[in-house]
This record gives structure tokens, C-alpha cells and sequence, in this order.
């Protein structure tokens, strides 16, 4: 235990100079930010953007961080040192996903400034257990990776299928039938009733389905490649 | 503190190690002197857990390096060129974490630092370190724990003269405080400098194994005496009685520039064993 929170001190040190990464936590909740307050048109959804950008935040920042942190350390050997100085991939796993996890709720807090007090509580639930299942995808990616150039080209189409299936999905609705059964697009849903009472138990299940596909991937990944 | 038994590794069919065999006692360095591809980073890769091999005993702390006890890895200190630093953390940062791991405090870090001389560069970023620099850095992550056992390959390769020096200072200093250092090199001055036995490992079989003086010594079939005469002449005898003569005379007219006397080094040794040079061209 006391390595996880070593490699999440390390993260920490690393974040404000690592501005690749950096971008990824700051990007959507200052676009948010702005958005909400310079475009107000008639007829628009209240908190149009921020639930937007909410899921687009889910299905990229945690996925592109977690795997360029560890494709990162894997292409540069540092990951290796770590491992001879003993600290045990699993440590190094949890440290890296809660440190992102923790990165990625204070950026949801800051888009949650836009929403009404009562909303605030399911908000954040529904966005941290996105970032957990983005965050153990992501991991699947670093652990699969062998450097920074093969960990993006694979992030690159699973996160465009993540953020933007659920936002083109409203537009076309034979696209929906498919993408309701990736997890972001029923977080969207959930976002789109903002209370517990509209979470429908289907959805409950697609969301759990999926985490529990990404949980046998990780591991699967793992007991393949290891962690060098 | 370290041993091997017979100990053979192979990738696929090609074997790069046979037969590695010795043992390395307490405050010792030893030093693996081979040309580039001779096995020398496999073999400190097996001795520190970092590759399995197929045949063979190899121990550390008298203990099997496949199960090290977590204990006993934290007296091994380990740096190789292909280990990586954190380079957007300064040297500090870098030595921090590490310095949480082992449980080390942290005003350690900056006497490290000093000791390998790089307490001026404390708060650079790793990026911005020369080659020199750099390496004196992973050396220092090496030394931080103060480990019983050190593990260097190859702490000198493409260093300058200077810094080489002083980092020789500073593997003798370890020496002295008790550490046992295991380290490759493909420099025979180097290994012939630091090392209190050396093996001489060729395409990954031992040739050969002692103090380099006594290696020396053991081969130093050929013994002649090198002049240089004023005249520019170079001369070459070899020892005897005939040769102290002419030397003798050559001497009483004044005609000799220099005399050398040509001892075998690591280098001859290794070209006469295997009739291949250490360095540059094979
Ligand atoms: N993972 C690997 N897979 C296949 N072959 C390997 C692997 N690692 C090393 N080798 C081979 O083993 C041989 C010895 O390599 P090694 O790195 O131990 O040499 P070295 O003595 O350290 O050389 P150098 O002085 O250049 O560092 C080389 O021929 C290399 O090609
Ligand atoms: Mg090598």
C-alpha cells in the first residue's frame, strides 16, 4: 500500500510538467466553463454542454492518460527500475489509476460548478464510475502497448467510438441501437435524467456488463504481457 | 556474496552464455571484461532476476536469484545504460521516490548527490543533464539505499576521461565502505584500474579469470624491452644477458631516447586467448 501511494506522489510531482497529459484533465472542464457561458440559444437542453462534454470527458481523458503514463515509463525503462526497486505491478496499476481517477473527479467537480445543487450528489457518481471503467481501459492499453506510438494509434479510434458514438448517436438513430450498448452512451443517459429515480435497471446492466468485460480484459492483458 | 555455477542462457538456439562459472566474496569488485556482444548485460540481467536461464546455479547473498526475498533485493543495488530517469522530474524528484521506496531519508539524497557531484545540478530537470551527468544519476539512484551488493554495466561507457576518473573514485569508495561490485566493462584499463579479479568473457564463455596482475604476469611469455634510439631507430630485445649488454652500451654512448618495457595488459591477453581485440575493429 505504501508503494501505491508512492507512484501516486510521483504522478503528482509529474503532472504540472507533463503538459501532454495535463491537457487531457484540463481541456473539457474549462471548454465547459466557456461554453456554458457564452452560448445560450433558445430551446437548448439546460446544461446542453456540460453533459456533453461530460461524456466526452469519460471516454477520453482517463483512457489517453492512464496508457500514455504507462506506455510512457514502458518506452523510457523507468518501469523497469520501479519493478527492480520491488514495487509490484499491481501497486504501480492502482497508483497510476487513482491518481488519474482523482485527477479526472477534480475536473468533473469543476464542470459540476454549471449544475444545480441538488444534481451535484448523482453527477459525480455517474462520472466517477465512468473514469473507473475508462480507467481499467486505458490500463488494458498500457499493459498491451509496447511504447507511446503503438499505445495511441490504439487509443486514438476506441476513444473517438467512446466520446463521440453517444454525441452522434442523437443524431442518427440507427447508430443509437448499436452504441446503447457501450457504457458511454447509458452514463449519458443517466446524465441526460440527472436523478437515481430515471436510472432504468437495463442500463444498470449494460454499464456493469461492460465493466466487467473490461475487468477480464485487463486481466487477460495482463497475464499476456505483463508488465515490460 | 555472488556465485555462478555453470550456468548457461540461450535465446532460441543461439547460446550466449556457457558454462559461466565463479564467485565473487565480500568487498570485492569484480570486473566482466568482454567485447560488445560477449553476454556481459545478460549475465548481470540473471544475477539480478531480470531473465531466467536454463541450466546452471547462480546466487546471491547465498541465496538463489529466482527467490531474492524482498529484504534481500533491497541490498542490491542495480544500474544499467538501459535504465531510464524520470526526465520532466529534477535530479531530487528523481532520487525521492526511490528514497520513499527504500525507506530512505530524505537528507540522504542531497549527500548522495554530492558524492557523485551533482549538487549543483540538484534542481535540473534529468532532460537537461549531459550524458556524464545522467549516468552520475542512475549511479546515484544505485548507491541511494547504501546496498551491500552493486551491480554496474558498463558506469563508464562514453564518459570523458575526467568523469570516468571520478567515478572510479567513487566505485572504490563504495569498495571501501564494504560493498561487493559486480560491473562490465569493455575498457581493460578500466577493469585493469578498479577490478580485484577479472573474467575475460568471449562470446560468452569465460576464458580466463584472476587479478589482473597475475593475468599479466601469467602471460608475459614474449618479454622485450622497447627502444627508441636518438638516431630515430626503434629497437626491440629481448631480455638476456646479450641484450643488457648491448643496452649497456648503447646507454654509455648516449644514444637512447626511450626505453619501455613491454608489459602484457588486459588487452594482449584477451587478443593472444582468443585473437580478437576488445574494442574497435573485430
Ligand atoms: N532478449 C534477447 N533476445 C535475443 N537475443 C538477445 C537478447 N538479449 C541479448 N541477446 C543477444 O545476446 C548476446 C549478448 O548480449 P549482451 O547484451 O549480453 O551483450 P553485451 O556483452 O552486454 O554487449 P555490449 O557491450 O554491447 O553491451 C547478443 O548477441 C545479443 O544479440
Ligand atoms: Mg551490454
Amino acid at each position: 500500500m505504501r508503494n501505491v501511494l508512492i507512484i501516486i506522489k510521483k504522478q503528482f510531482r509529474d503532472t504540472l510538467k507533463n503538459k501532454t497529459v495535463l491537457i487531457q484533465f484540463v481541456l473539457f472542464p474549462i471548454m465547459t466553463l466557456i461554453m456554458e457561458h457564452a452560448i445560450e440559444l433558445d430551446g437548448m437542453p439546460e446544461c446542453f454542454f456540460t453533459k456533453l462534454f461530460s461524456v466526452m470527458y469519460i471516454g477520453m481523458a482517463p483512457l489517453t492518460t492512464v496508457a500514455a503514463i504507462i506506455s510512457e515509463e514502458k518506452e523510457k525503462n523507468t518501469l523497469r527500475v520501479l519493478m527492480m526497486a520491488n514495487v509490484k505491478p499491481w501497486q504501480y496499476l492502482t497508483g497510476v489509476g487513482i491518481y488519474v481517477w482523482i485527477l479526472c473527479m477534480a475536473g468533473a467537480l469543476v464542470m459540476a460548478t454549471g449544475l444545480e445543487r441538488q444534481f451535484i450528489f448523482f453527477y459525480l457518481a455517474v462520472m466517477g464510475t465512468g473514469f473507473m471503467i475508462s480507467v481499467i481501459l486505458g490500463g488494458c492499453v498500457g499493459i498491451f502497448a509496447k511504447n507511446q506510438m503503438s499505445a495511441t494509434s490504439i487509443v486514438i479510434p476506441v476513444m473517438a467510438i467512446l466520446s463521440f458514438g453517444p454525441m452522434l448517436a442523437m443524431f442518427n438513430g440507427t447508430l443509437e441501437k448499436v452504441v446503447r450498448f457501450i457504457y458511454t452512451q447509458q452514463l449519458k443517459g443517466f446524465l441526460d435524467g440527472m436523478s437515481f429515480e430515471c436510472v432504468k435497471g437495463e442500463s444498470v446492466g449494460i454499464v456493469l456488463v461492460n465493466a466487467c468485460l473490461l475487468i477480464a480484459l485487463f486481466f487477460l492483458t495482463f497475464k499476456r504481457r505483463g508488465l515490460e | 556474496m555472488i556465485q555462478c555455477e555453470n550456468v548457461y542462457k540461450s535465446f532460441g538456439d543461439r547460446t550466449v552464455l556457457s558454462g559461466i562459472h565463479f564467485s565473487i566474496s565480500k568487498g570485492k569488485i569484480f570486473g566482466l571484461l568482454g567485447p560488445s556482444g560477449a553476454g556481459k548485460t545478460t549475465l548481470i540481467k540473471i544475477l539480478t532476476g531480470q531473465l531466467s536461464f536454463e541450466k546452471g546455479k547462480a546466487s546471491v547473498l547465498n541465496n538463489s536469484v529466482q527467490n531474492l526475498t524482498d529484504e534481500e533485493k533491497k541490498n542490491i543495488g542495480i544500474m544499467m545504460d538501459q535504465f531510464g530517469v524520470y526526465d520532466r522530474l529534477s535530479c531530487t524528484d528523481n532520487l525521492k521516490i526511490f528514497a520513499d521506496i527504500y525507506s530512505v531519508a530524505h537528507n540522504v539524497i542531497q549527500s548522495t548527490l554530492e558524492m557523485v557531484g551533482l549538487k549543483n545540478a540538484m534542481n535540473m530537470k534529468a532532460m537537461d543533464l549531459s550524458k556524464g551527468m545522467r549516468t552520475r544519476l542512475q549511479l546515484a539512484r544505485a548507491f541511494l539505499h547504501s546496498p551491500s551488493i552493486i551491480f554496474l554495466d558498463e558506469p563508464t561507457a562514453g564518459l570523458d576521461p575526467l568523469t570516468m576518473k571520478s567515478i572510479h573514485k567513487m566505485i572504490l569508495d563504495k569498495k571501501e565502505s564494504g560493498c561487493t561490485i559486480f560491473l562490465t566493462t569493455h575498457n581493460m584499463e578500466e577493469a585493469a584500474a578498479l577490478c580485484d579479479t577479472v573474467a575475460l568473457l568471449n562470446e560468452g564463455v569465460i576464458v580466463e579469470i584472476g587479478s589482473p596482475k597475475e593475468m599479466c604476469r601469467k602471460y608475459n611469455h614474449h618479454k622485450t624491452i622497447k627502444l627508441h634510439l636518438i638516431s630515430g631507430e626503434d629497437m626491440e630485445l629481448m631480455h638476456g644477458k646479450e641484450s643488457a649488454d648491448e643496452i649497456y652500451q648503447l646507454l654509455k654512448s648516449e644514444c637512447i631516447e626511450t626505453i619501455h618495457s613491454s608489459e602484457p595488459n588486459l588487452e594482449t591477453v584477451f587478443l593472444e586467448l582468443t585473437g580478437r581485440k576488445l574494442q574497435g575493429d573485430v
